[in-house]
This record gives structure tokens, C-alpha cells and sequence, in this order.
């Protein structure tokens, strides 16, 4: 193989890149309108901007995500702040009708949405001191968040759904800016300040460098104890994020069913994009990817008409090959295979 | 001793909150309920015992809870075509014991990470389910329903079902097993430490591939208790039923790092799930809510006591 195409085929973004363009293939050759964009009420309108949009969720937990399994840990509370955050935030909003027929908010809008938001990095920073302070394994300690959250949520809503009547709020969800989905530009510009954070400053050397070895990160001066803990409250936060955008969209608050199964999908994305669940090595990039390689597989099967039961089983599959890609031990066994003389092969060296 | 004293800790909770129920709740007291806890959650214990040994050599099983309703709608659609019930039975313990083999053995061949192998195994069995049928099927069978209402007297008018009765026998020999086999030693051992026990000439291999097939067995008995308790298949039965199984793990006193811990805590750790419900039950101003906020507070307290300890025995220097 040349040189320079060994070099393309090893760059961590190109199986990544090529399972979602392989996705969007078969999508457009399946449904030829697929990759159609049209220009409707004030903005773009088609299936891909679709997928983008519904993605916009997904990319932002995995985000914040990515940055937890770089420095070896994992946080399976996310779909439960994602309840708290929504369930906050349409607490407080909630929405009156005055005597004019208008609607009124509780609490103004941006209070309402910087309380959900300190409230879903206070989880973040809760799941941080159990990690870092209390030294417990990250999953037993989000896992507590993750049972207890829940609860929680369904006890501030008294187990009603919550439902918002706000117009203004909706935007997060369902509105348009230059043309593109809001929620999608919150993605976008969380993930642009995110990378300009870990490339132009030191503090993604840190992250790497934690994730690689925390001892020896620590002898080395990094303030790995505080790292970390920004990093599972801004998990929380990203969380948080995501839940504003989940409730604006369906405009109303589910404390038991939103976010529901997110932290299996976010693990997924980061995984998919080549993010190692070691730790150490991590993309964002590829993060991003991996949530639309998600969302996009989801759209797909709705759109072919396979009934959508067929959705897990695929999403298996898919979780299973990534995995063997990703197995040192699985590569050797395909190349002793592709190999089958060894010895002739020394020889020959 | 020391090691004792987790074990110690959970049946002390369980006993305090017996007897916080006694003084508040007439009725409480009664050998009936206590009996119920073990019948409401027979499944929730088998599974559990599975999950213990998973734990103890340092894995997690996610799938348990999927493999539990692939298992209900497998015996319910087999039933309906006609099969006898014991072929049935039979069937779907092998189904679940090879599930939980080809779990291990990727764990094990490739040396992938527990926690993707299984999340892998449970959107499996979960779509599974869901291609089999969306819907509930009502399970009718003679056989299974004599089973269902069958009810062994224990004295005093008290009565356990045979759900409950399977939950008592595998926690017995699960016990037998953890404690006084090669298998069982085995597990403690690579839970301790995976290198120093292959270094010890420990056959970790084929004891890691066993774990997790011993869990998916769990499981689908755990599948079949529960068909006898709900007598039907439904793909949305035990959804996060893998979480209360690692719950009541750790609240038994089961180290999630590995090596420490006992079969009988996890009994008590299923009990004492299973009082704070009956609690928030008999009080009937509580919500349903308060039981996960409860059960994730005896979480928290139990990783900090798991961490007090460890960071006193001199093991953890």
C-alpha cells in the first residue's frame, strides 16, 4: 500500500467517516430524495437537516462525554440529568395565561434556563467529588446518580409531565437561525469552543495525558484531581444543555422517559467515533460523528419502511463490530488468518 | 473479620428497617409479608445471585434484564405453538446459557471491555423481543399456571409460591458453589486480581467464560420465575432490572471492584429492595418515587462504607 493511502486509512476519523457516508449512501440510493434540501418557511428543509437536528442532543451529551472516558472514566447518569435539567427548567418556566390571553412565564426565561443549568452541573460536580474525592470506580458512582435522579426529578414534578405553554422557550428545540435548526447551532458552536479549548490551550495535553497515565500525569504536576472534576461537571452541564434542547423540542417535561436510554447511546457515539474507553487517546470530531452515524442509522430505518423493532438489534450489531475493530486481539487473529504460513513469512524477512 | 462486616452492616439495615415497619405499620410484622418480599422479588433474586458472581470477578452483565424478557416471550411463544412446558423450560435455560457463554467468550477471547460486550447483548436481546412480538402474550398453558398458583405451606397459615422456593435453592447452591468449589475459589481469585491468579496456575479462561454463562442461566431462570409470577412474555418486562440487580449487589456488600463479597449478602441485598417498597406500600402516602431517591441513598452509603474499609485494611496500600 502507498505510503499516503496507508496514512488516509489510518487517520482515526476515516472508518468513522466511512461507516456514515456508507449510511448516507444507502439512504440516498433507497430514498433518492434523501439528500434533498429545499427552502421552506425561512429555512433549509430535508432529511439531512432532519437528522442533524434530532442529533443535536445525542452530540452534545457526547461531548461532554468524550471528555470523561478520555480521562478513564465513564458517566451512566447523563440520561438522568438530562430529566432533571428538562424537568428544572419547565418547573420554572411553566406558563400562565394572563387575563389578555398571552402566555406568562413563571420566572423569566434566562433564570429559568441558568437554573436548570447550574442545577445539571451541580450533578456533574456531585459524580466528580464521588470519583475524585471518594475514589469510587466512575460507574458505581454515576451509576447512584442514575438511580436516584430519576426519583428525583419525579419528585419535583409529582410525577405529572410538566407541560410548557412558553412560546419563547421553544426556540431552543424547534427554531431556525440563518436558516439551520437552533439546536443544531448550539451543538456546532459547544463543539467549536470545546476543540478550540483542548487544542490551542494545554488543558487537552492534560486531558490525554491523565487518561494515559493518572499517576504519572500527577507526578508530573498536572492538577489531575481538579481536571477531573471540571470534566464530570461539565459532562453534567452538557447534559444539562441537551436537556433544554429535549424539552423545548417536545415542549413539555418527562421526568420518567426523557433522556431515557441516553447514556448508552452517548457511550456509543463516543465509542463509534475511536474515542478508546481506556482513556487517553480521544476525537471529538469523531464523537460528532459517531452521533450521527446513530441518529442517521435511526432515520434510515424509518425511512426504508423496516419496522422500527429492527432498530435495537441493528444497533447491536453495529456496537459489536466496532468493538472487534477496536480489539487488539481480534486484529491479530484476522491477520494470522489472512497469513496462514507464518514461518515462511520470517523466512522471508 | 473485617471482611464480615459489610455483611454484617446490610443485615443489620435489614433488620432496623423490619422493625421500623413493625412499630409504625400494623400488620407489618407478620410472617406473610416477610415471605412476600422473597415472592415479589424471586426474580430479581435469581438474577441477582448471577450478577453476584459477575461482580466478584470484576465484570458487570448490562444484559440480565433484556435476557429476562427474551426469555418470558420465548416460553410464551413456544408455549402457544404447542410445546410441552418442561421442553420449554429446558429450552430457553440453554438459550440462556449459551447467550451468556458467547458474552463470555468475547470478554474472554478478545479481551474486550465487559460493560460494551453486554450493552451489546442487551440491544440484542431487547430488539430480540421486540421482533418477536410487541406485544404481550398471555401465557395459558395448564402446567405453568398450576405452577403460578401452587403455594407451599410453611406454617403459621404463611405460604411461599414455588418462584420464591427457586429463589431460596439457587441462593443455596449458589452459596455451595462460591464457597467450597474450584469455580468458586476461581472467581474470588480474579476478582483479587486477574495476572496473580493466571500466575497461580488458575484455569481464569475457561472460569471468566463460566461467570458469565452461570449469569445468563440466572437470567433465564430468573425469566422462567418470572413467567410463572406475571404468566405472560412482554418485550418492555424487567426494563432496568440490571440496575436493581447491581443495587442489590452492592448493598449486599459485594465489592464492584472484585474479590470481596458474599452470595448471602446479595439475599439480603434483594430484601431490603424489596422492604423499602413494601414500606412505601403500607405507608400509602409515600410515591412510588421515593424508592429509587431511597435506593440510591443506601447505594451512596454503602460505596463510601465499601471505600472506609478498603482504605483501612492494610490490603489497599
Amino acid at each position: 500500500m502507498k505510503p499516503s493511502v496507508k496514512r488516509f486509512t489510518q487517520h482515526p476519523l476515516f472508518w468513522p467517516t466511512i461507516t456514515l457516508a456508507l449510511l448516507l449512501i444507502v439512504s440516498s440510493v433507497f430514498n433518492p430524495s434523501f439528500l434533498a434540501l429545499t427552502w421552506r418557511e425561512g429555512h433549509l428543509y430535508g432529511s439531512v437537516i432532519d437528522i442533524l437536528n434530532r442529533a443535536a442532543p445525542l452530540m452534545v451529551v457526547a461531548l461532554g462525554m468524550t471528555l470523561v472516558i478520555a480521562v478513564r472514566g465513564l458517566d451512566i447518569s447523563v440520561g438522568a440529568v438530562v430529566a432533571i435539567s428538562a424537568t428544572v427548567a419547565a418547573l420554572m418556566i411553566g406558563g400562565s395565561f394572563s387575563a389578555t390571553g398571552e402566555v406568562q412565564s413563571a420566572h423569566p426565561l434566562w433564570l429559568a434556563l441558568a437554573t436548570a443549568l447550574a442545577v445539571a452541573a451541580a450533578c456533574g460536580l456531585w459524580n466528580g467529588l464521588l470519583v475524585v474525592k471518594a475514589g469510587m470506580q466512575p460507574i458505581v458512582a454515576t451509576l447512584i446518580l442514575m438511580v436516584a435522579g430519576r426519583g428525583i426529578a419525579q419528585l419535583l414534578t409529582g410525577g405529572q409531565i410538566i407541560t410548557v405553554y412558553y412560546a419563547p422557550f421553544f426556540v431552543l428545540g424547534n427554531g431556525y437561525f440563518l436558516g439551520l435548526p437552533v439546536a443544531l447551532w448550539i451543538a456546532a458552536s459547544l463543539w467549536i469552543a470545546l476543540h478550540l479549548l483542548l487544542s490551542r490551550t494545554a488543558l487537552g495535553l492534560f486531558v490525554r495525558s491523565i487518561g494515559g497515565n493518572p499517576e504519572a500525569a500527577r507526578v508530573a504536576g498536572v492538577r489531575s484531581s481538579a481536571i477531573t472534576l471540571c470534566v464530570y461537571t461539565f459532562c453534567g452541564l452538557a447534559a444539562g444543555v441537551a436537556g433544554l434542547i429535549v424539552s423545548s423540542n417536545v415542549k413539555s417535561a418527562d421526568a420518567n422517559n426523557a433522556g431515557q436510554l441516553l447514556e448508552l447511546d452517548a457511550i456509543l457515539a463516543v465509542t463509534l467515533g475511536g474515542t478508546a474507553l481506556t482513556g487517553g487517546r480521544f476525537t471529538l470530531a469523531g464523537t460528532v460523528i459517531g452521533a450521527l452515524i446513530i441518529q442517521t442509522l435511526t432515520s434510515m430505518i424509518y425511512s426504508l419502511g423496516v419496522p422500527p423493532e429492527v432498530n435495537l438489534v441493528v444497533k447491536s450489531a453495529l456496537v459489536f463490530t466496532v468493538m472487534m475493530l477496536q480489539s487488539a486481539e481480534f486484529r491479530q487473529l484476522v491477520a494470522r488468518i489472512a497469513r496462514p504460513n507464518p514461518s515462511l513469512q520470517g523466512n522471508r524477512r | 473479620m473485617k471482611r464480615l462486616l459489610p455483611l454484617t452492616v446490610t443485615i443489620v439495615l435489614f433488620l432496623a428497617m423490619a422493625a421500623f415497619g413493625a412499630i409504625r405499620y400494623d400488620g407489618f410484622l407478620s410472617l406473610q409479608v416477610f415471605l412476600n418480599l422473597l415472592i415479589d422479588n424471586a426474580f430479581l433474586c435469581v438474577v441477582a445471585v448471577g450478577m453476584t458472581f459477575v461482580i466478584l470477578s470484576g465484570g458487570i452483565d448490562l444484559s440480565v434484564g433484556a435476557l429476562i424478557a427474551l426469555t418470558t416471550i420465548i416460553s410464551a411463544t413456544l408455549l402457544e405453538a404447542g410445546w410441552h412446558p418442561y421442553a420449554v423450560m429446558v429450552t430457553v435455560l440453554a438459550l440462556g446459557a449459551a447467550f451468556g457463554a458467547v458474552q463470555g467468550f468475547l470478554i474472554q477471547r478478545f479481551n474486550l471491555a465487559p460493560f460494551l460486550v453486554t450493552l451489546a447483548g442487551m440491544f440484542w436481546a431487547r430488539g430480540c423481543c421486540y421482533l418477536i412480538s410487541t406485544e404481550s402474550i398471555p401465557i395459558g398453558d395448564a402446567t405453568y399456571a398450576a405452577i403460578a398458583q401452587a403455594r407451599i405451606p410453611v406454617g403459621g397459615g404463611a405460604s411461599l409460591t414455588i418462584g420464591g422456593l427457586i429463589a431460596l435453592v439457587v441462593v443455596a447452591i449458589a452459596m455451595r458453589i462460591a464457597h467450597s468449589t474450584e469455580f468458586g475459589r476461581t472467581v474470588y481469585a480474579i476478582g483479587g486480581g486477574e495476572s496473580s491468579a493466571r500466575l497461580m496456575g488458575l484455569s481464569v479462561d475457561s472460569t471468566k467464560i463460566g461467570v458469565y454463562l452461570l449469569s445468563g442461566l440466572c437470567a433465564a431462570l430468573g425469566g422462567i420465575v418470572m413467567t410463572f409470577y406475571m404468566l405472560s412474555g412482554y418485550s418492555l418486562h424487567a426494563v432496568g432490572l440490571e440496575l436493581d440487580a447491581i443495587a442489590a449487589v452492592v448493598i449486599g456488600g459485594t465489592l464492584l471492584a472484585g474479590g470481596v463479597g458474599y452470595v448471602a449478602g446479595t439475599l439480603f441485598g434483594v430484601l431490603i429492595l424489596g422492604i423499602i417498597q413494601t414500606l412505601i406500600s403500607f405507608d400509602g402516602s409515600l410515591s412510588s418515587w421515593w424508592t429509587r431517591i431511597v435506593v440510591g441513598a443506601l447505594l451512596l452509603l454503602f460505596c463510601l462504607l465499601q471505600r472506609l474499609f478498603e482504605g483501612r485494611s492494610p490490603r489497599a496500600s
